[in-house]
């Protein structure tokens, strides 16, 4: 007898969205059906968080989102054992939600339990930064979370050990030699061969999600675009749309293809930034010193365009902060053609170069499978053959008049993650002319930029979801009485991708870690909260 | 007469310890200017050598003498080689203590110490940069004995100074197995000194790092004189391959004069200018070898090295 869906039950409901989004309130039975049903449909997992229920109806919430061919699913979970809150585990399902339910323990004192086996136990965000069995996020705790009085030595956390001849650790980080965000990563390595590579994260966590709480719903976007400084658009877009699908909003036309456009000059400045800092990293700093060059004119030319280099403020619920300029328009032409024949030009060096081809190819492989079974997400996963792009799978106004192109590679080595970007830059250029044309046309030319929010009611949850330049950025807005944020949860890519880095980097030497780091390039901050 | 020549090291020491930074400044400054960069001041490495003596020196709690003799050590052996390399004069009282091949012992010295260092406050760079160190050391050094044989073999003797004076002697003569040997010892150059492809002396990426990883420990004016010694060793080996095959304005033997030192002088400045350039043009063009890639790269030096010498024996040329 086949079993009845539990995805197309008559429980379905809307969630409001800029993409295509259903909702099912789920029993911890139903939980489990619904993702078995979703893994077989090869659904891709996007996140998890948890809730706590206090003053509304007793207990906790988990939701988890999942893009499928039909959009985004989300389901969601009442827990109603207080005293020792748990939910079936995702993870044996979809691996890469392990982290996120450390994280959500962490945060909310909600645990995953596994079937038959014990999820990883250790925590994730804590770090001894705040006393243990203090959950930050409770609505019991004041405001902005706890700091340890003593924060003594850290709470053992044991990496997995490997055995063998010769096998030893490196550890490195958090503090690297060069300035940048703090990780921790442990090898095992044989002389220079890398057996097995973990990470730990966590130590940006700055406790964003209890910061949304204290912050009304039109004051949210000014904190998602400061989750991680590379998505500034696409986390403050994604903020916007949710708090607009909420209060059915109509953004002018205008607007919404400004935003737009900046999400693709967003884009740009980070794989051209990208490009460079990976020629750099393979010891050809001409590459770097080129790139970096086009990006800041790019930077330059945002400064132009939308008040500032990089794009912190320019978007609000409602619309966007400024009309753009008349007189930019001839000079953001003259910018995109001089980019298009330049990166062109410095593409030809890349590919023509032995040295830095020898470097990128088969370097960092991450196979089809491997990706796809552990739920890779955005341009790695694009590179690894996995064809998936928002703005062409689930195109949100105004890509749905774009007719976006998906860039895909199959090679999974640093050398298509390169070629992704290369391809992803030519792309966005395109787009960005499309859009200046649309722009310039008259029915938009009049139109206003921003439009006034209504106050949404309270105990809404809405998504919002964009393809950010490093793949899906996704805000979960549950509203509160009087335009307060009850609960916020942001979700940046980089949740997906950094376990990548673990397999992709096995049976390579060490020395080339920096490089398949680098292909990736992943948040912390986005992902530390 | 003695006098004059005791005179004579002295400067050439002298000049080599002052000038070193200076060659490594001007190469930093090729290199910018030919990346579409705007260059570092000549006098930078000065001023990050005067800055790095005016620190603290900050010392791991597990370092033992070893550790902290170790830079003056390095220091000293290059100052030592300075010594020995005819870059000005061959009439050196040093040179003739000490050919070639103890030149090349003390450069393989100077390695060991500063693998033990690195390895001496068991953090995993130090050790990693140690071992990586020791690979490109046992590759480069056979391949840097191969070349020199070249010239031993054309003049017959291993004292540097009784080669120069013996291409002096024929200067019109040019040796096919020379031009072998040349690009040889151009490619132990870049790996011996931690250049581009072999290491990246300007790298943060301490997995990547070779010389820079045995460094990592160090500060103040323990790293200053590191650093200082490997600007040295630059210097040292861009002398070796401008005694070897471009010997054109070294005073010989016999030519006392204050105009012979003068030319040597400038000859010296005018072969470390385009030294420095060319230096620069290489590892502009070129991206890092995998580490892997390291003995092909090395193997391929004394290769070239060793047809050098077939070629040399196939000729039959001998001028000395």
């Amino acid at each position: 007898m086949p079993m009845a869906s539990t995805l197309h039950g008559s429980l379905a409901n809307k969630l409001p969205s800029n993409v295509s989004c259903t909702h099912l309130d789920l029993g911890a039975v139903d939980w489990q059906s619904a993702l078995t049903e979703l893994k077989a449909m090869g659904a891709t997992f996007l996140t998890v968080w948890g809730a706590d229920n206090c003053g509304r109806d007793n207990g906790y919430s988990i939701h988890a989102a999942f893009l499928t061919s039909a959009g985004v699913e989300v389901l969601s979970h009442r827990i109603e054992n207080v005293a020792n809150p748990s939910y079936p585990s995702i993870a044996p399902l979809f691996p890469a939600a392990s982290r996120m339910e450390r994280a959500t323990r962490d945060l909310l004192g909600i645990a995953s339990t596994g079937p038959d086996r014990q999820p990883d136990q250790r925590g994730w965000y804590r770090h001894n930064g705040w006393p243990a069995n203090t959950y930050p996020l409770r609505h019991n705790n004041p405001h902005l979370e706890p700091r340890a009085p003593n924060p003594g030595p850290d709470n053992p956390y044991p990496f997995v050990q490997v055995e063998g001849d010769g096998v030893h650790e490196i550890a490195v980080g958090p503090v690297h030699a060069g300035t940048i965000e703090p990780g921790h990563f442990r090898f095992s390595v044989v002389g220079e061969k890398v057996i097995r590579l973990e990470e730990r994260l966590g130590y940006t966590h700055k406790g964003v999600a209890k910061l949304f709480e204290t912050l009304s719903q039109k004051q949210g976007h000014r904190l998602a675009a400061r989750l991680s400084g590379d998505s500034a658009v696409a986390f403050s877009w994604a903020y916007c749309a949710a708090i607009e699908a909420i209060t059915a909003a109509t953004v002018p036309p205008r607007a919404v293809y400004l935003r737009a456009l900046a999400l693709e000059h967003e884009r740009l400045a980070n794989h051209l930034g990208d490009l460079g800092a990976l020629g750099n990293d393979a010891g050809f700093s001409f590459g770097l010193t080129q790139f970096s060059r086009l990006k800041e004119d790019l930077l330059r030319a945002n400064l132009e365009a939308f008040g500032e280099r990089y794009l912190f403020n320019y978007i609000l619920p409602g619309g966007v902060a400024l009309n753009l300029p008349q007189s930019v328009y001839a000079h953001l032409v003259h910018l995109y053609r001089a980019l298009d024949y330049e990166v062109a030009g410095m593409q030809s060096i890349y590919d023509e170069h032995g040295g830095l081809q020898d470097r990128f190819r088969e370097t960092g492989l991450l196979s089809h499978g491997l990706a796809l079974s552990l739920g890779a997400i955005g341009l790695v996963a694009r590179a690894s053959g996995i064809g998936r792009d928002l703005r062409v799978d689930h195109p949100w106004a105004p890509y749905d008049k774009m007719a976006t192109q998906m860039v895909l590679e199959t090679g999974g080595d640093v050398a298509a993650r390169v070629l992704v970007r290369f391809r992803e830059i030519y792309e966005s250029l395109r787009l960005c002319r499309a859009l200046l044309a649309d722009l310039s046309h008259n029915s938009i030319e009049a139109t206003p930029v921003a439009c006034d929010l209504a106050v949404a009611e309270p105990n809404r949850l809405g998504i919002g979801l964009i393809e950010g330049w490093r793949g899906p950025v996704m805000i979960a807005l549950e509203t509160g009485a009087d335009g307060a944020v009850r609960r916020c949860h942001s979700h940046d890519p980089s949740w997906q991708n950094w376990p990548l880095i673990e397999h992709a980097i096995i049976d390579n030497i060490v020395p080339d870690f920096p490089l398949i780091n680098k292909s990736f390039n992943l948040s912390y901050s986005g992902q530390d909260g | 007469m003695r006098d004059i020549t005791v005179v004579r090291q002295f400067g050439e020491v002298v000049l080599a310890i002052a000038i070193a930074p200076l060659f490594v400044g001007w190469i930093a400054q090729c290199r910018a200017w030919m990346q579409n960069r705007s260059a570092p001041l000549l006098r930078q490495t000065y001023r990050m050598l005067r800055k790095l003596f005016d620190k603290d020196a900050a010392m791991a709690a597990t370092a033992s003498p070893l550790f902290r003799t170790t830079p003056y050590i390095l220091f000293g052996t290059m100052v030592l080689a300075a010594a020995i390399i005819p870059s000005l004069a061959t009439d050196l009282p040093f040179a003739h203590a000490a050919d070639a091949i103890a030149l090349i012992g003390l450069f393989a010295t100077a390695r060991v110490f500063l693998s033990l260092a690195a390895m001496d406050i068991g953090t995993a760079f130090g050790t990693m940069g140690a071992r990586r160190e020791m690979m490109v050391g046992f590759l480069a050094e056979p391949a840097l004995l191969m070349v020199l044989f070249n010239a031993f073999l054309l003049y017959g003797s291993t004292a540097l100074p009784s080669l120069v004076d013996g291409y002096r002697a024929h200067p019109t003569v040019i040796d096919p197995s020379a031009i072998f040997a040349a690009v040889a010892f151009v490619m132990v150059l870049l790996a011996e000194n931690a250049r581009i492809p072999i290491d990246n002396p300007a790298t943060h990426l301490e997995l990547t790092m070779i010389h820079e990883a045995a460094l990592l420990e160090y500060s103040a004016r323990h790293l200053a004189l590191l650093e200082w010694a490997s600007g040295l060793k630059l210097f040292n080996y861009a002398c070796i391959g401008f005694a070897l095959f471009l010997p054109w304005g070294i005073a010989t033997n016999g030519a006392d004069s204050g105009t012979a030192l003068l030319i040597s002088i400038a000859a010296l400045l005018a072969k470390l200018v385009v030294a420095g350039a060319a230096l620069a043009l290489v590892e502009s063009l070129s991206a890092k070898l995998r580490i892997f890639r390291a003995p092909e790269f090395l193997a391929m030096a004394f290769l070239l090295a060793v047809l050098g010498l077939l070629v040399h024996l196939l000729l039959g040329t001998k001028l000395a």
